[in-house]
């Protein structure tokens, strides 16, 4: 159970989130141009890092917000929230 | 006083006399006891059975950690638990307990017969034993295995009691009242931190509830206690939480702390819940959990009267008992002798202490000669003599060269055992952090941590008082950071800490006969450990599953590392390197109810209800659950069986007027000046020329091509639509459509509102739904022309406002009144007043679903199932092709999407009208190919369609688009339907009655 701190409502236990898997992975601008390995990839392929992780989250049970989170994947630690079109931040390894 | 009870010790009150019941026999304890203790103060020491071999066991600890004293405890229907622990639950007046896995009786035990046949039970005979014939598993070995395993019954009564649950923030949050505990929070809370301090016992103290000679700041244990708990106490910023058990440590230092809030109390109370999950978020953790002792390992070490040493100086101590007139002790580690002497001074005869060591400390040896104990250094126990009780031990002098010489008999009525003792690790593990192997103390300690937590005392490896509180302080201090300083304890009177370690005691005797046990809740010994290395077996995880040692619901906690001591024997290495089992939550077992909290029953499973439920409830609706809606199925007349109320309803509905409460239709109202190419975008159709006023069937993709949901959807201006979606998938949608509009279009204008539950949905079909709404509606013009199929407009209903669409989910004439929810009841009970001369008939969901059958309109995850394209729903028209991309389509694209081969949607007709194909069954090309029979699709919707008198179906059958006309089998138990492809709309294909 984390405590995540959403950017317009401030930190609630995680059971008010969705997940929203990977982030910054822009919807290809016309789908059409690209390969059918290429969409695939787009589609399907996600990393699974074991450490930092950039992924959506969605204040799904309490403001309905998208917005992004630093998070690593083995102490679960969040260095940061971020606005959905922030870059994401640098993070120290 | 009973035989065993000592006057003037222990916490317990002694005018406080309890009557209590254990096996149907009456006894008398003290306030304070625990069961445990007062049996042991009537002199009962024999109270179950174990688990395999059925031996008889008597009370091994004094604590959380233990494996033999398991009983079910009866506080009236619905409030019996098994598998108690006697020696955690503490005695009120009128307490009944029983002990478990005996029969017929605790004393004469018909499963005992497998100790005499324990040589043919080994570790791992199960899955040697029973492999065939297969047959076997489910009607012999299963039974039989279930009923002789297991420990107490489970109840089956619905639990009687309430369960609480709360949030808690914190700076610190403390687990264990024992000295480095209380030190922690005497030092963290100065500052003014938010203090929790858990402790699982009923009152605080730890270890010094067993140790009230030594001397703390000048005063004794107990006065200096006391008055750390009223320093605590009179500090607002700390809560004090006893009989509360932090069961579980998890991401971001959140602990999950049952509180026990009433299982304490005479079985007449109360108003309080009883128990209470406190779900606790701290800044910091400080863990004092302290340590285990751990027993030794000799043949015959489960007799009833052997139990822990520490567990012996708890009871004279803490509540007063004596657990035997004539105690004999067997140790590697001095703290053993601390019980003897206190045991010695109050008077209960110390026979003898067996110390593995040949050279105990001299101090140790001169007090015990000045209490006339008798002290065998370098001796070993190689056997345990009594039936019920223990009453003799077998001892023998080790020489230098660990050779075992000749045996003597020692009489006693209690062993106390000493193997050192383990730091409990549990909730550092569960958080992840890293353990770290401490050769001296042959014992993980905690290392590199995970979580922002200190560990204190015993629990850290950290032995003896004045370390334990120093720990505790310097600890309680770094949580508050520069503000805080450590505070000082000064202690007199420390007893020497220090020990070996064993692993099986030696014997004369052959090892491979003895019955020492290792794990005593799971009947694990020695030679069990030893017998899965020899087979194979080489990390302890294997061990441990093969053995089912640590796997009972103690976790372990006696017998984990004194089972990878042997095991890292065997496999000669290191134990480190053959591995500790993982700890997992909780730290004890812990009632479902402690989870459950509020969410029981309605609480738990939320039922949605219409603005019109109550009227349907009324008039007999049967109902049925979808997704949380409660909906109506049908509506039976007296004496109708289902069949016939559908039947009347669908007849009805096409002959004249049927009424269905359609609110629970999901609803979300998409506006703004991008709205339109917000649904071009998201819905497969092309919504640009969609006029005002006018309606629509969308279907909505993922991203991978497959249907998700559909609805018609309304535009009631250039900038407003009103979107359906299917009951189900109301939210999912909605989430949808959020996430792309923030995440991927943010420049879109364009705002998404729920109003699934504004809008009350009354659908009226049949050829007279029109001549009833004219009297009630307001401002709309419905004729035909003037309101054409697939419009939607504004007005008035019985003066409400109201959202009138033209839309038909039954192939008749049919509307859709939406009005806010608030006057959906009054709307409804117009609509039937104003019905009653066409015979206007509620009807249910079941009959929504085989009119739309009929007109082979498909429902979303019943026709469809994740794997289906609009072309493979027959769909294809609903596809704006000119659009350069909505979600989906680049999938569409792909070339097995467009492979004919793919399952598509068609009608059935069995050959017999009479049957009614089974939904989900398999369809085959033949009855006659060989088995086994390639399946190429399967039945997704099958009703009796009283219109045509006869079965429909709709099926996914491959390439079945090409395939009209052809015959298809299908399979059902007891008869193979011959079946024939068509298309799937079986009434009116033209659509001539919608057109009205």
């Amino acid at each position: 159970m984390f405590l995540i701190s959403c950017p317009f409502c401030g930190p609630r236990e995680e059971s008010e989130f969705s997940y929203g898997h990977e982030g910054h992975i822009a919807r290809p601008a016309d789908p059409d141009s690209l390969s059918d390995a290429e969409w695939a990839d787009y589609l399907f392929m996600r990393k699974n890092p074991k450490g930092w992780h950039y992924e959506r989250w969605n204040h799904a049970r309490g403001c309905r917000r998208w917005f992004n989170v630093a998070r690593h994947t083995v102490t679960h630690e969040i260095r940061a929230v971020y606005k959905m079109g922030d870059p994401p931040p640098a993070i120290e390894p | 006083m009973t035989g065993y009870r000592v006057a003037g010790r222990g916490r317990v009150d002694p005018d406080a006399r309890l009557r209590f019941i254990f096996d149907g026999r009456s006894y008398e304890g003290l306030h304070g006891d625990t069961l445990a203790s007062a049996l042991l103060a009537n002199g009962v020491h024999f109270v179950g059975r174990s688990f395999k071999y059925h031996r008889p066991r008597g009370i091994m600890s004094a604590g959380v950690e233990e494996a033999n004293a398991l009983v079910g405890v009866d506080r009236g229907r619905g409030r019996y638990t098994p598998n108690t622990r006697a020696t955690v639950l503490e005695l009120y007046d009128g307490l009944t307990a029983e002990s478990q896995n005996y029969w017929p009786s605790l004393r004469y035990d018909i499963g005992a017969v497998n100790d005499i046949a324990a040589p043919l039970i080994p570790a791992g005979f199960y899955y040697k034993t029973f492999k065939w014939p297969a047959s076997f598993w489910n009607k012999v070995y299963e039974p039989v295995i279930r009923r002789s395993a297991g420990l107490g019954r489970a109840p089956t009564a619905p639990d009687a009691d309430r369960y609480a649950s709360r949030f808690a923030h914190c700076d610190v949050l403390i687990v264990g009242a024992g000295p480095a505990g209380l030190a922690a929070a005497l030092t963290a809370s100065e500052s003014g931190a938010r203090v929790i301090l858990a402790d699982e016992n009923p009152e605080i103290g730890g270890s010094l509830l067993s140790d009230p000679a030594v001397q703390i700041d000048g005063k004794d244990a107990w006065n200096w206690l006391e008055e750390a708990r009223a320093t605590l106490a009179g500090r607002a910023n700390v809560t004090l939480l006893t009989r509360t058990t932090a069961i579980g440590y998890y991401h971001q230092n959140f602990l999950g702390l049952v509180q026990r809030l009433t299982d304490h109390l005479p079985a007449a109370a109360s108003s309080l819940p009883r128990e209470r999950m406190w779900k606790v978020r701290a800044a910091q953790v400080v863990l004092a959990q302290g340590a285990i002792e751990r027993p030794l390992v000799f043949d015959g070490n489960d007799r009833p009267g052997v139990m822990l040493a520490g567990a012996g100086r708890s009871f004279l101590n803490r509540y007063g008992v004596k657990v035997g007139n004539r105690v004999a002790v067997v140790t590697v580690h001095d703290s053993a002798y601390l019980a003897a002497f206190d045991l010695a001074r109050a008077g209960a005869g110390v026979a003898t202490i067996v110390d593995l060591r040949r050279n105990p400390r001299a101090a140790l040896l001169a007090e015990a000669r000045s209490l006339g104990i008798e002290v065998l250094s370098g001796w070993t126990v190689t056997a345990t003599k009594g039936r019920a009780r223990i009453a003799e031990i077998r001892v023998n002098p080790v020489d230098q060269n660990g050779k075992v010489g000749a045996a003597r008999m020692i009489g006693c009525d209690a062993l106390l055992m000493s193997g050192g003792w383990t730091p409990s690790v549990h909730l550092f593990s569960h958080s992840k952090g890293a353990l770290d192997w401490r050769e001296d103390l042959q014992a993980f300690v905690p290392g590199a941590p995970n979580e922002a937590v200190r560990c204190a005392g015993a629990g850290n490896g950290t032995f003896g008082l004045a370390a334990a509180l120093a720990e505790g302080a310097a600890a309680g201090a770094a949580t508050a950071g520069s503000a805080g300083t450590p505070t000082v304890f000064s202690v007199d009177g420390e007893a020497p800490f220090s020990g070996v370690y064993f692993r099986e005691l030696p014997t004369d005797r052959d090892p491979t006969r003895a019955k020492a046990f290792i794990d005593f809740q799971n009947d694990v010994t020695a030679k069990d450990i030893r017998l899965a290395v020899r087979e194979g077996f080489r990390s302890i995880e294997h061990v441990k599953r093969y053995t089912t040692n640590g796997m009972a619901t103690d976790q372990g906690k006696t017998s984990n590392i004194n089972g990878l001591m042997i095991a890292a024997d065997a496999v000669g290495k290191p134990a480190p390197e053959v591995g500790l089992t993982t700890f997992r939550p909780p730290y004890t077992p812990t009632t479902f109810g402690a989870f459950v909290g509020y969410s029981r029953d309605a609480h738990f499973e939320v039922e949605r209800k219409t603005s019109i439920d109550s009227w349907a409830e009324a008039n007999g609706a049967v109902f049925e659950p979808v997704s949380l809606w409660r909906r109506a199925w049908y509506f039976p007349r007296s004496g109708e069986s289902m069949h016939e109320a559908v039947a009347r309803e669908c007849r009805a509905t096409r002959r004249s007027l049927g009424i269905f409460d359609a609110s629970t239709l999901g609803k979300i109202e998409v506006v703004g000046p991008d709205a339109a190419e917000f649904m071009n975008r998201m819905y497969t159709n092309a919504w640009t020329k969609l006029a005002p006023g006018r309606c629509r069937y969308g279907l909505l993709l993922g991203e991978d091509g497959f249907i998700r949901d559909d609805g018609v959807i309304g535009r009631l201006s250039d900038e407003r639509f009103h979107v359906t979606t299917t009951t189900g998938g109301a939210a999912r949608v909605l989430a949808t459509m959020e996430d792309y509009l923030q995440t991927e279009w943010p420049d879109l204008k364009v705002w998404l509102t729920s109003t699934s539950e504004q809008w009350a949905v009354i659908a009226l079909n049949g050829p007279n739904a029109r001549k009833v709404l004219e009297p009630l509606v307001q401002g709309i013009d419905l004729n035909g022309e003037a309101f054409p199929h697939m419009a939607v407009r504004e007005g008035k209903i019985c003066g409400v406002p109201t959202r009138l669409f033209r839309v038909s989910f039954t192939g008749e004439l049919g509307f859709e009144v939406n009005v806010p929810a608030r006057f959906g009841l009054s709307v409804w009970k117009a609509l039937i007043e104003q019905g009653r001369p066409y015979d206007i008939t509620p009807y249910g969901t079941e009959t929504m679903h085989a009119l739309r059958a009929e007109k082979g309109f498909i429902i979303v995850g019943q026709d469809t199932d994740g794997t289906v394209t609009p072309h493979d729903a027959g769909m294809s028209w609903a596809i704006g092709k000119t659009k350069p991309d909505f979600v989906g389509k680049r999938s569409l694209a792909r070339p097995d999407m467009q492979d004919p081969k793919r399952k598509q949607l068609v009608g059935l007709l069995t050959e017999k009208p009479e049957t009614v194909l089974e939904e989900g069954a398999q369809i085959v090309d033949g009855p006659y190919a060989a088995v086994p029979m390639p399946m190429i699709g399967h039945v997704t919707s099958s009703y009796h369609s009283e219109t045509l008198g006869r079965s429909i179906a709709l099926a996914l059958i491959q390439g079945g688009h090409g395939r009209k006309g052809e015959t298809v089998y299908v399979p059902m138990p007891g008869a193979m339907h011959k079946a024939t492809i068509t298309d799937t709309v079986f009434v009116d294909k033209e659509g001539a009655k919608l057109n009205v």
